[in-house]
């Protein structure tokens, strides 16, 4: 394990964490640590427990059971003060639609208690950020996609929080808008401000992250930095052996009763680790290793 | 109570120290922010005055239109079958009495579809709750504001009153307040109903079944005097029918200690709701 050095405190930290709709166990025993001043990805499938735990890290989910501290916080009683001091962005854009840019930031400059004689340097500061100065006037409707998402993130801002949590940040946005937000997100990484950010997009986890938390079915299933998860999972090299279904299969047995682990990629069978396996294996292309066959090997090769 | 250790912590803060800047770290700023806060109530009010100053114009329309038309269709339409009733003129009585029904439009029906689109479609509570901000304040902020907008409102059949010739005694200056903690009442019911109905469209039972025999049997447009005594009894748990008789009494000048009685029932009603509307809302958003 690769856990950050003692003496480095923790922004946010998570033991044990459960929580349970009924019969479905959205989190179920999570472990979870964002050392200060850096940038940790919470990376799974769809359903994985995600969302459920970026609520509980705000109060608005209460968990059934573990610990929850947040900026040295006890979870769900202090929140209030937890989130007096960190910015959330929403998966979902809740901004007011009907309102300005500048409106939209003024109204969470007051709710994030920015004393009344900062609050029009912080809403300057917020349309700076979201590069929406000159349209600072617009209405949110007529705000395009990235331009929102920037608001919102914009929006956690005001408050120069230490902690953020960003869940999934660019979901949904064209490549080039969510490269621009990259670039935000990891000014603010190197400004200082810790982050916490859920994603399933693997290359945005493999760029912003410090720290990779891989989570499965509510649960971590490793964490590390991104290029250790793959050293250790998928090793330097993979070898993909592409063919008909039936052929597929039979690679997948034979790779596997060799001690190799596989994932599938739809169209090939990936054989991870296969550096100087030379012709103990099918042939087939190689190419390095990635996080992405950390990830469907680790959560599954099928999403429920 | 202030734990022992408080003070001393507090004593060892090296002087000058900036909180804004230079925050505590973790595990010393465990001071605990009070349970409701004047700064998050009025930062949510503000949310709601700089949206309502986006559509003010549908929001006074919609909310002094209504009982206005009311007004003048029964006032001048009843008018001439009705002189005189109660001994006041029959439109003087009427103009009175639809401050109840401005309220109960301007608030309830608000806080109702208000509440259900800010936490089901737009998701603006959960942007507020992922901020310093409770679900308390936040439903009394809302509350808070409906009531003072219904209070504006809700007078404004008063003034209709006047320019048909009602003639207001000085406890007139009463009638804002008595819509306003009407309307406190109403807009918490609302926020309550929003927060226990399943879909949007539910409110339709509520506004046939419950708003509409509410302010048709509150003494608006017709004294109860002459109901069977069952309804008369009813219409005493109507709060509906105390903001009427009240508003009645201040703008006729006929205040009498019985008011003050219709004045506990309201503050009841509003205390009651409040708690209502603020532990239902919790159990809607928190999970």
């Amino acid at each position: 394990m690769t856990r950050t050095l003692p003496c480095v405190a923790s922004a946010l930290s998570v033991t044990a964490l459960r929580k349970s709709f009924g019969s479905v166990h959205a989190v179920a025993g999570l472990d979870l640590d964002v050392p200060e001043g850096t940038c940790v990805g919470l990376l799974g499938p769809n359903g994985a427990g995600k969302s459920t735990t970026m609520r509980m890290l705000t109060g608005q989910t209460r968990p059934d059971s573990g610990e929850i501290s947040v900026l040295g916080f006890r979870l769900p009683r202090e929140s209030k003060q937890a989130r007096a001091q960190m910015g959330v962005v929403p998966q979902l854009d809740n901004l007011d639609t009907t309102l300005s840019a500048r409106d939209n930031l003024r109204i969470f400059a007051r709710l994030y208690r920015v004393p009344a004689a900062e609050r029009d340097a912080a809403v300057a500061r917020g349309l700076e950020i979201a590069r929406l100065t000159a349209r600072a006037d617009a209405v949110v409707t007529a705000l395009s996609g990235g331009m929102r998402r920037r608001l919102l993130i914009a929006r956690a801002l005001l408050h120069g929080p230490r902690l953020l949590l960003l869940d999934e940040p660019t979901v949904g946005l064209d490549p080039q808008v969510r490269q621009e937000l990259w670039a935000m997100i990891d000014g603010l990484r190197t400004e200082g401000t810790s982050i916490l950010m859920t994603t399933h997009y693997i290359e945005e986890a493999e760029r912003l992250a410090d720290t990779v938390t891989i989570v499965a079915a509510g649960e971590a299933v490793d964490e590390g930095p991104p290029a250790e998860l793959v050293a250790r999972h998928a090793g330097r090299e993979v070898r993909e052996v592409y063919g008909p279904p039936a052929r597929l299969e039979e690679v997948e047995g034979a790779a596997r009763a060799a001690g190799f682990s596989t994932r599938r990629t739809g169209t090939s069978v990936a054989i991870l680790g296969a550096e100087g396996a030379g012709d103990r294996l099918p042939e087939g292309e190689t190419r390095a290793s990635r996080l992405e066959d950390v990830f469907v090997k680790l959560t599954g090769e099928e999403v429920a | 109570m202030a734990t022992p250790s408080e003070p001393a912590r507090r004593g060892d803060e090296p002087p000058g120290r900036d909180p804004a800047r230079d925050p505590s770290p973790p595990g010393e700023a465990s001071r605990r922010l009070r349970r409701i806060e004047w700064d998050a109530i009025t930062g949510v009010m503000m949310r709601e005055v700089i949206n309502f100053g986006a559509a003010w114009k549908q929001g006074v329309f919609a909310s002094t239109v209504q009982p206005v038309v009311y007004l003048l269709a029964f006032g001048l339409g009843f008018g001439q079958l009705v002189h005189r009733v109660d001994g006041h003129d029959y439109i003087d009585y009427v103009s009175t009495g639809t401050v109840a029904t401005a309220v109960l439009f301007s608030t309830a029906f608000n806080a109702m579809f208000g509440s259900f689109v800010k936490r089901e479609f737009q998701r603006t509570y959960d942007a507020i709750l992922s901020t310093p901000v409770d679900v308390e304040e936040l439903v009394t902020a809302e509350v808070l504001w409906l009531a003072v907008r219904g209070g504006l409102f809700g007078s404004v059949p008063i003034l209709v009153g006047i320019a048909f010739g009602l003639d207001p005694a000085w406890t007139t200056i009463f009638v804002p307040l008595v819509a306003m903690l009407t309307g406190f009442g109403f807009a918490a019911s609302g926020t309550l109903i929003s927060a226990v109905v399943g879909s949007i469209d539910d409110f339709s039972y509520v506004t046939s079944a419950l708003f509409t025999p509410l302010f048709l049997v509150a003494g608006t447009f017709f004294p109860l005097t002459g109901l069977p005594l069952a309804f008369r009894i009813l219409a005493e748990l109507n709060p509906l029918h105390h903001c009427v008789e009240l508003v009645r009494d201040c703008t006729f000048g006929d205040v009498d200690p019985t008011d003050l009685a219709r004045v506990g029932a309201l503050v009841l009603f509003a205390a009651l709701m409040w708690w209502g509307a603020v532990d239902r809302t919790r159990r809607r958003l928190i999970a």
